[in-house]
């Protein structure tokens, strides 16, 4: 803590508290940041276990290992994990660490309900985790919970799932509400909005979006507590409900959901490209313009979810346009990030390669994604594995490369120390090889006709299954490495600059590397 | 010519695939891509995935292939200093527009074929389909047929303690028969949760959806079997109600008709008939088998914690009336539906194999029900 300069106003300055009080108790933006990435990457081993148990039931048609029942529990814990565990408390995780360096500030706008934000986490999902033991099992309804499967037919636990929800949305929303105020009210003088770095810009965007749907998820489960002990009938239709109503209320938190989780990525993604192509983005104010425009659209698309419902045919068309429209600024993005590579010098260190393979992968994932906004093709496609290759093309290469970018690439600005390189780089191909050995199968079996959720197949998809089931242990292995880069690195290595990469450009790498405890106490000069 | 040609090519290229799979029976490395439909709109729908899946793969192809020459062409070895240039407008209004305009040639097709397939009008036939946990109902509308498909796999073949055969998961107990050529209309909906009717060959998935009916049609022109899925999440045996149409002549189909009305007739007739214990027991079985054991297992011990056990239960050992009102009422939240569209014969059957099995018959009054004890709960209710 040696290289903390402000000295001569603060009378009583601090490191971070000894022993286990530092994280109970702790208010720092970097500590917290530090316990929302560790808490994600523990949920998503955990969820990554439970994807392990699906792809080994897979592996063969018949059943050999779980039971149906059990198979249900795991794909709808693997899926909330993921979603709420994982990609989410990730991605705030980064914020933490980030925003306050990125615009100068010297933490986050409130903190102390930014330690209680990370702190009823764990108690979710020790609650969700626990229902595993529940009589009757687990949820076992899909991520996705559909009524009425989800309430007058779903086991006894469904009750701790619905409070585990609250206690998610609860936390994703003063986690929204923090970063919003952060980065409205402390940044440095001199930066503008449209100076701000695009990690602030996607973080800004996707906490509105947080704030504006998560209460509706509230409402959702709230309806089906309701159902389930007050006797009401929002979606029962013995009682005069709606169970399609159902799916409209959570779609309309689902699909600006799913940009939530891919947002922030794109903000990643945008500035290791521009460091390792050692060339300024190609456009900085179509990226933020595209971004606004997707966050916008998400809002008028949800109900592409639930084409085969039965809605009547100027919906269907609506929605099918509107979804197709999203195309446009994905695809800005898109041309953005090889405009930028275009004549670049270019070199391919670990976060880079998950950047590139993001750009990559993810516009499959887009492609795919627009043609299910076909709906003609769509009532072929729906509820099958073409579309679990297609968002797990999004989320996997998707959000979760983008995160194992942003560690690589920041880590040495966290630790102090840089990363084992070649360990880096086996860490990348082992990913990216077993991410597609995976989920590129899963378009064949998808459009041969097999549909998702299911615990056992005919016998004519078999093949393909063993291979995507090969693939999902080699990724799923290879995150075993990644965790042993991770540890490595924050016990020691080759001390880093305080620019880290030649080609870095922003506030955070301004200041000393590892980051002292607290920075910009004072606001940074900026030309 | 060019086209003709690469069209016989690809051929040529299938029938050589075709040979080389010949070995492997089940030629699964092959099922790659949607299977052509049969009907017009199947077609129509199979040509639109097909134009979408190729305008994907050249955009796809030319953005990876300028990304890959930067990365190849534009390392900091080869290029160690990097251009300057950022923003172009004429670029950038290009790379909005173009794409836009691609969107519409895709949109447009794809909204006329969504046309076609949103005709409200009634079939020839009228086929209503129920989903049920975890079965299919289908009721013939104008000819008074009805019945259930469930599937017909072995237990066995599922829990691999014997080979599995052709069409394992894809066969079900009763197809659904329709004619060739003659509009048939599906009217869609379901008894407990949300499942949906899917049957690629025929691009029809429509949710089944409690309280609603929605509606498909179809014309098949191909008599033969086609074999569909459900295809919402729908409890635990999701994975386990499949569909199966057989699509025949129309003499056929009118003869099938006719047989499924005498079979109606005979068993209606069975419902005065005077029943022993025994008989009852053993036909009580088969349908215990079919609709109660997903849940209440097979010997009757249930599911800790969500479905309750039928051996050693009070009302199967005591309680005769109240036994008969869940099964014809079912039990007000909680996954226990109406089974009031089995027959008075499965009902009293059924009733009184799960008073008598599993030891209830010792444990408790061991009474039994007759097909007019449920006659008679009926009535007073007309």
């Amino acid at each position: 803590m040696s290289a903390v300069i402000e000295n001569h106003h603060d009378d009583h300055h601090h490191g971070p508290a000894e022993g286990i009080t530092r994280w109970l108790f702790t208010t720092n933006h970097k500590d917290i940041g530090t316990l929302y990435l560790w808490f994600s990457f523990a949920m998503f081993l955990i969820g990554g276990a439970m994807a392990m148990v699906i792809r080994a039931e897979l592996f063969q048609p018949g059943m050999q290992i779980v039971e149906p029942e059990f198979y249900n529990q795991m794909i709808t814990l693997h899926g909330l994990i993921m979603i709420f565990g994982g990609v989410m408390p990730a991605f705030v995780g980064l914020a933490n660490w980030l925003v306050p360096m990125q615009i100068g500030a010297p933490d986050m706008a409130l903190p102390r309900m930014n330690n209680l934000s990370f702190w009823i986490l764990p108690f979710a999902f020790f609650i969700l985790l626990s229902s595993l033991f529940m009589e009757g099992g687990a949820p076992n309804f899909g991520w996705t919970f559909y009524a009425p499967l989800s309430t007058t037919y779903a086991p006894p636990s469904v009750t701790f799932f619905i409070f585990s929800v609250h206690i998610m949305g609860a936390s994703s929303i003063m986690g929204a509400i923090n970063v919003v105020v952060t980065i409205m009210n402390m940044r440095a003088p001199g930066v503008g909005l449209m100076k701000m770095p695009l990690f602030v810009w996607s973080w800004l965007i996707t906490a509105y979006l947080l704030i504006a749907v998560m209460p509706v998820l509230a409402g959702a489960v709230t309806m089906m507590l309701m159902d389930i002990h007050f006797g009401t009938s929002f979606f029962n239709a013995a009682g005069g409900g709606d169970p399609v109503l159902f799916q409209h209320i959570f779609w309309f938190f689902g699909h600006p959901e799913v940009y939530i989780m891919i947002l922030p990525a794109f903000g990643i993604v945008s500035h290791i490209i521009e460091t390792f192509s050692r060339k300024q983005l190609f456009g900085y104010s179509s990226m933020v313009w595209a971004m606004l425009s997707i966050a916008i659209l998400s809002f008028v698309v949800w109900a592409h979810h639930m084409f085969t419902v039965g809605l009547p045919l100027a919906a269907e068309i609506f929605f099918m346009w509107a979804t197709m429209l999203i195309a446009v600024p994905t695809g800005v993005k898109v041309f953005n990030w090889v405009a930028t590579m275009f004549r670049g010098s270019i070199t391919f260190e670990t976060p880079m390669l998950f950047a590139i393979a993001f750009v990559v992968l993810f516009t499959i994932g887009g492609l795919s994604g627009l043609m299910l906004a076909i709906v003609p093709a769509d009532f072929q496609y729906h509820d099958t594995y073409f579309v679990v290759a297609h968002f797990h093309y999004v989320l996997v290469p998707g959000a979760i490369f983008s995160i194992m970018a942003a560690v690589y690439y920041w880590i040495p600005k966290w630790t102090g120390n840089m990363y084992d390189e070649r360990l880096g780089k086996l860490h990348f191909w082992l990913s990216f090889i077993g991410v597609n050995v995976t989920f590129f199968p899963q378009h064949f079996i998808g459009l041969a006709g097999m549909p998702r959720r299911y615990p056992d197949y005919a016998l004519q998809f078999a093949d393909w299954n063993m291979v995507s089931s090969v693939g999902a242990f080699l990724f799923g292995f290879s995150q075993l490495l990644f965790l042993f880069i991770v540890l490595k690195t924050v016990m020691g290595g080759k001390k880093a600059t305080d620019q880290v990469w030649e080609g870095a450009k922003g506030l955070e790498w301004s200041v000393a590397s590892p980051a002292p405890y607290h920075t910009f106490s004072t606001p940074p000069k900026i030309d | 010519m060019f086209f003709k040609f690469l069209k016989n090519l690809s051929k040529s290229l299938t029938l050589l695939f075709m040979f080389l799979a010949a070995p492997s029976l089940r030629a699964d490395w092959f099922a790659l891509n949607m299977t052509r439909g049969t009907t017009e709109i199947s077609n129509e729908v199979f040509e639109l995935h097909m134009l979408i899946f190729w305008i994907c793969v050249v955009i796809g192809l030319l953005v990876f292939s300028v990304m890959f020459y930067s990365m190849w062409a534009h390392t900091k070895k080869k290029n160690p200093i990097p251009a300057k240039f950022h923003e172009n407008h004429k670029l950038e209004i290009a790379w909005t527009i173009i794409p836009f305009l691609i969107l519409i040639a895709m949109a447009v097709p794809a909204s006329k074929t969504l046309v076609k397939i949103y005709d409200d009008e009634a079939g020839d036939i009228n086929i209503q389909v129920t989903g049920y946990q975890w079965k299919w109902q289908y009721r013939y509308l104008e000819d008074d047929v009805s019945f259930f498909a469930n599937l017909s796999t072995d237990l066995d073949e599922i829990y691999n303690l014997v080979p599995k055969g052709e069409n394992y998961l894809q066969e079900v107990d009763e197809m659904v028969v329709i004619p060739v050529g003659k509009k048939v209309r599906f009217l869609i909906t379901a008894n407990d949760v949300i499942h949906s009717w899917w049957m690629p060959a025929f691009a029809i998935k429509q949710d089944a959806i409690p309280g609603f009916v929605n509606t498909a049609w179809t014309v098949v022109d191909k008599p033969g079997i086609y074999r569909g899925k459900c295809t919402e999440l729908c409890g635990k045996n999701h994975g386990f109600m499949p569909i199966v149409v057989k699509v025949v002549e129309q003499d056929e189909y009118d003869e099938w008709v006719f047989n499924k009305r005498e079979e109606a007739i005979k068993l209606a007739e069975l419902t005065t008939k005077d029943w022993s214990t025994a008989e009852l027991m053993e036909r009580g079985q088969t349908v215990y088998e079919v609709n109660c054991v997903a849940c209440h297992q097979t010997e009757g011990q249930g599911i800790a914690g969500i479905f309750p056990a039928l051996a050693g239960s009070e009302i199967a050992l005591y309680e005769k009336d109240r036994h008969i009102e869940i099964l014809m009422e079912g039990v007000q939240g909680a996954a226990m539906n109406s089974f009031d569209y089995l027959s008075e014969v499965e009902l009293a059957a059924v009733i009184t194999y799960s008073r008598q099995a599993w030891g209830n018959a010792e444990a408790g009054d061991g009474e039994i029900v007759i097909p007019k004890d449920i006659v008679d709960y009926k009535e007073p209710k007309i």
